[in-house]
């Protein structure tokens, strides 16, 4: 079994997985009570409009003729409209999207990277009094729920100590550089606009913070565990007793077998942090697909919520893939069974 | 003697468990809980403010001797909202546990034992669907599409909760599927429901239950968040999510509406937690 | 000071676990003169391996505790070594051959990787720089010499594409590409089969001959001895009760223990079924006072019980721990 064939495999098993996710939601949408036409054109339009609507939307259907429709539709980048916006669900998801792409993996970079090195050094250092630290405050950071953090946050960093900002993305007033991809910090940067991207990451340290601290301690606790039981492993004592330098074996011989259990938690942090999204976007009011998705959800925006959660999907099954790669670069072992299982 | 072996192996998981005092502490604030939302009538200060009382000369007034948390917007006394509260979060934890666990443990254990044949596919493919999206994402969908009410929330994380289980029991299931025992059963000619219930579920007992512990912080904290967002249970109702919310439009001035809400559902899952972990230690190496 | 390569004095290893202090090694004296090939036999969990991994110090100290001894290797006490000196010594004088290769390989590296990280190391302490090519090619040349079919592709392989027998040779490449003036051996092939083992302990002992490298082979099984040492040292539970020359060991074994030890192997020549040996090792928690063997031993004393008896000399090369044959 070779990459080329792993990866067509979980391609394929994934448009299965995709295939039953539209199908869930779509039923789901359609078992909502209330006419979605009348609901599209609202109360005062004539019966007569509302029943052409009817047909053009092809409701009077039977349900499996209509998920054909919509099925062809979402292919063709149609997404029906929204009820909020009055615009195309598709172009509301291509203008919001960006900015939850760069708030989680501008958030799950930095709080990956710093799980590693809290989860080793606490390993490493076992029972010490830094790994009783560590331990602590990640057993704490997992049971409080993100919105809790978001309000202690904004009321101690945001209110008392004032460092940093609780709303949007960029302070009012601040000129945006021109849309070359639709992610601000990188535009920024291309734009050469400094002052520009020092708001802007100042904008996302709150509601980044918030979105992933459960799962920084999460993460932070699974590599350290990982490394207590790696260090005792008799191939750590051959290494040593061959002479390697222990920083090597910290860094090399110790960390890769480490961190297969938190590469694996990773993927699904990073997926599930789009999902915190829709609570943390909606607190500090930041333009992206998960404050776009509550408001649809609370004001019953069918064709939206559709829209999101197929798209969570998607974003989902993606890092999927590419968390069960990094897994088997890692481990060669998922590699060796594939080709006898 | 059957009751002397019921006590000694008493006796040895308590030990197990009491291992680290961190659970002892988990024990204490999970009983504590529980305590405390049944007799909720007696233990509040002010039970009438529950639910619908005002008393607006009182509304918005800072934490006192009189009002330990201090009074909301409506003037109701928050402490004794917080101690029904106990019972929304303990309600959702049971009945989502209770509800999801059986079909999820039963799907697990046919898919596991039936491994390799259609069976398993179905039922495993399904499953993946229904983990496919962030579970946060599929509550609040699933939420939004119906009237929200508690019931509706514990519904929507029921829906969603019930695979991790299947994909538990089906991994134990499956291996153990192919020990000797089994293998016996069947030659004896054993029906598939008695080697399903009694031979192969009696084993995924300690890893089952120890995921429902484990569970229960993470149902609470789930639903705290739903009903934040408003797709939980409504006002009046006294959820410790909805205080939270409510409160949050009043931060940082009258900051105790929703902070002390906030602490102690971290209070809570944090006890939950700590007692999920000594209950694991306690039932790991049996 | 001794001009042995190894000479351990009076070792004394404790464990401490969670119920107390587990009095493991009770006073070990151990020698290995240069060039010599000595063999360590006893029975599973009478502290070869603690003996041995306290000499080249990878011991973990939390759980073990050095209570005291000394450990001379080539003339300078390990258990006072600064870390650098530890690693020199790591690096140039003496290897390990751990007991499961399987365990001592590390999984998620290729077998070349794993070789050619010692390869790199090691050279370092030789105060040489190598390429990577160099690197290969003495890699290359190590796998050839513990017979491994296609050098290439294994360095190319992880450890479990390989087999049992392969990933032995894996360990024993590992030892040998590790300059080394001492190599111990535990327990190699235990875990494999019969015949692999075999191969094995032929492998080793060639290639001991071939270098003239000292070597400990510990093992539980005492035909695998035999052939391959010249000493052989009998341990048990925690320290030496017997060290002779292979041939005065099996001709005229002397201890108590040992007797009962030859004893209890069966015969292929007629003789029925053996006696085994009455009772149990001790418990370390709280071992016996004085000899520990006393318990079990036929000839017990009531001197056996103030003390451990030492080291009497009884000819050529013989020595018994035994107060039958010294003391009062």
């Amino acid at each position: 079994m070779n990459i080329k064939k792993y990866v067509a495999y979980r391609l394929l098993s994934s448009l299965f997985v995709l295939f039953g996710l539209s199908l869930l939601i779509f039923t789901l949408s359609r078992l909502v009570p209330g006419d979605p036409a009348r609901l599209a054109l609202g109360p005062m339009a004539p019966q007569w409009a509302v029943d052409r609507l009817r047909e053009q939307l092809h409701l009077n259907e039977p349900i499996y003729m209509q998920y054909f429709y919509w099925v062809s539709n979402v292919l063709k980048g149609d997404l029906g409209q929204s009820l909020v916006t009055r615009r195309g669900v598709f172009s509301d998801i291509l203008e919001f999207f960006p900015a939850t792409f760069e708030l989680v993996m501008f958030s799950v970079i930095i709080s990956s990277s710093l799980a590693i090195i809290l989860g080793v050094t606490a390993g490493k250092y076992a029972n010490s009094w830094w790994d009783n630290i560590v331990r602590v405050t990640s057993y704490v950071g997992i049971a409080i729920p993100s919105f809790v953090w978001a309000i202690l946050s904004v009321f101690i960093f945001g209110y008392l100590l004032r460092w940093f900002p609780t709303l949007g993305r960029l302070s009012a007033g601040v000129a945006t550089p021109p849309k070359v991809t639709g992610l601000l910090m990188l535009d920024c940067l291309l734009a050469g606009r400094l002052d520009v991207f020092i708001d802007g990451f100042y904008h996302m340290i709150l509601p980044g913070s918030s979105l992933v601290l459960g799962r920084l301690s999460q993460e932070a606790r699974i590599t350290r565990a990982s490394v207590v039981e790696n260090l005792n492993k008799d191939y750590i004592m051959a290494a040593r007793s061959f002479g390697i330098p222990e920083r090597t074996i910290t860094l090399k011989n110790l960390l890769k077998p480490s961190l297969i259990p938190t590469v694996a938690v990773m993927g699904m942090d990073i997926a599930g942090s789009m999902g915190g999204s829709f609570i943390i976007e909606t607190i500090f009011n930041w333009p992206g697909i998960g404050r776009y998705g509550i408001s649809a959800m609370l004001s019953n925006d069918i064709n939206a919520i559709v829209g999101v959660v197929m798209l969570t999907g998607v974003f989902f099954a993606f890092m999927n893939i590419i968390v069960d790669l990094i897994t088997a670069y890692l481990d060669p072992r998922i590699m060796m069974k594939m080709k006898s299982g | 003697m059957n009751s002397e072996l019921m006590k000694e192996r008493a006796k040895r998981n308590w030990y197990k468990f009491s291992r680290n005092p961190l659970s002892i502490v988990g024990l204490i604030v999970v009983l504590s809980v529980i305590l405390i939302a049944i007799f909720a009538d007696y233990v509040a200060p002010y039970p009438e403010h529950a639910f619908v009382f005002v008393d607006f000369k009182n509304a918005k007034s800072p934490p006192t001797l009189k009002n330990l948390c201090g009074t909301d917007l409506a003037g109701r006394d928050i402490l004794s909202r917080i101690f029904f509260g106990f019972r929304y979060s303990l309600l959702m934890a049971i009945s989502v546990l209770s509800v999801a666990t059986p079909p999820g443990v039963l799907l697990g254990l046919i898919a596991g034992y039936m491994r390799d044949t259609w069976v398993d596919t179905v039922i495993m493919r399904v499953a993946d669907v229904f983990l496919s999206v962030p579970s946060m994402v599929l509550a609040l969908a699933v939420c939004s599409m119906l009237e929200p009410t508690l019931y509706n929330a514990m519904l929507a994380v029921t829906v969603m909760w019930w695979p991790w289980y299947t994909r538990l029991v089906y991994g134990l299931a499956s291996s153990i599927k192919n020990e000797y025992f089994i293998q016996a059963a069947e030659v004896t000619g054993a029906s598939t429901i008695s080697i399903l219930f009694g031979e192969i579920l009696p084993n995924c007992l300690s890893p089952i239950f120890t995921k429902m512990t484990l569970d229960v912080g993470w149902v609470i904290l789930i639903g705290s968040t739903l009903s934040f967002v408003g797709l939980g249970a409504q006002p009046p109702t006294p959820d410790l999510g909805t205080m939270v919310s409510d409160g949050s439009k009043y931060i940082p001035s009258q900051w105790w509406i929703s902070l002390f809400p906030a602490l102690f559902i971290v209070l809570i899952i944090l006890g939950f937690n700590l007692l999920g972990d000594g209950v694991r230690d306690m039932l790991a190496g049996d | 000071m001794s001009e042995e390569l190894v000479d351990i004095r009076n070792l004394r290893v404790y464990f401490s676990i969670y119920e107390g202090l587990t009095k493991v090694l009770n006073g070990v004296n151990f020698r290995v003169a240069r060039g010599e090939k000595v063999g360590l036999i006893g029975e599973a969990g009478c502290g070869k391996t603690t003996t041995v991994k306290s000499i080249m110090k990878i011991l973990p100290t939390p759980p073990a505790i050095i209570e005291g001894g000394e450990i001379f290797l080539e003339g300078k006490d390990v258990l006072k070594m600064s870390q650098q000196e530890l690693q020199t010594m790591r690096r140039k004088t003496v290897s390990m051959i751990f007991q499961d290769p399987t365990a001592a390989l590390n999984p998620v590296f290729k077998v070349g990787d794993q070789i050619g990280d010692i390869i790199k190391f090691s050279q370092l302490a030789l105060k040489e720089k190598v390429t990577k090519e160099e690197i290969k090619e003495r890699t290359v040349k190590v796998l050839k010499e513990v017979q491994m079919p296609d050098p290439e592709r294994i360095m190319n392989s992880y450890p479990i594409q390989l087999s049992g027998g392969m990933r032995q040779r894996i360990c024993i490449a590992m030892a040998l590409v590790s300059a080394s003036n001492l190599l111990i051996a535990d327990e190699p092939g235990t875990n494999l089969d019969v015949t692999i083992q075999d191969q094995v302990l032929r492998l080793l002992g060639d290639l001991v001959k071939e270098r003239g490298t000292s070597i400990i082979l510990i093992s539980h099984a005492l035909g695998a001895v035999k052939g391959l040492v010249d000493r052989v040292y009998v341990m048990y539970a925690g320290s030496m009760v017997e060290a002779a020359t292979t041939a005065d060991l099996f001709f005229d074994p002397l201890h108590p223990y040992t007797k009962a030890l030859f004893n209890a192997v069966p015969k292929l020549t007629g003789g029925g079924i053996p006696e085994g040996i009455l009772g149990r090792i001790p418990n370390y928690l709280n071992p016996p006072p004085g000899c520990r063997f006393n318990p079990r031993c036929p000839h017990s004393m009531p001197q056996c019980l103030e003390g451990a008896p030492p080291f009497f000399d009884v000819g050529e090369s013989h020595e018994v721990a035994c107060y039958l044959y010294g003391g009062n």
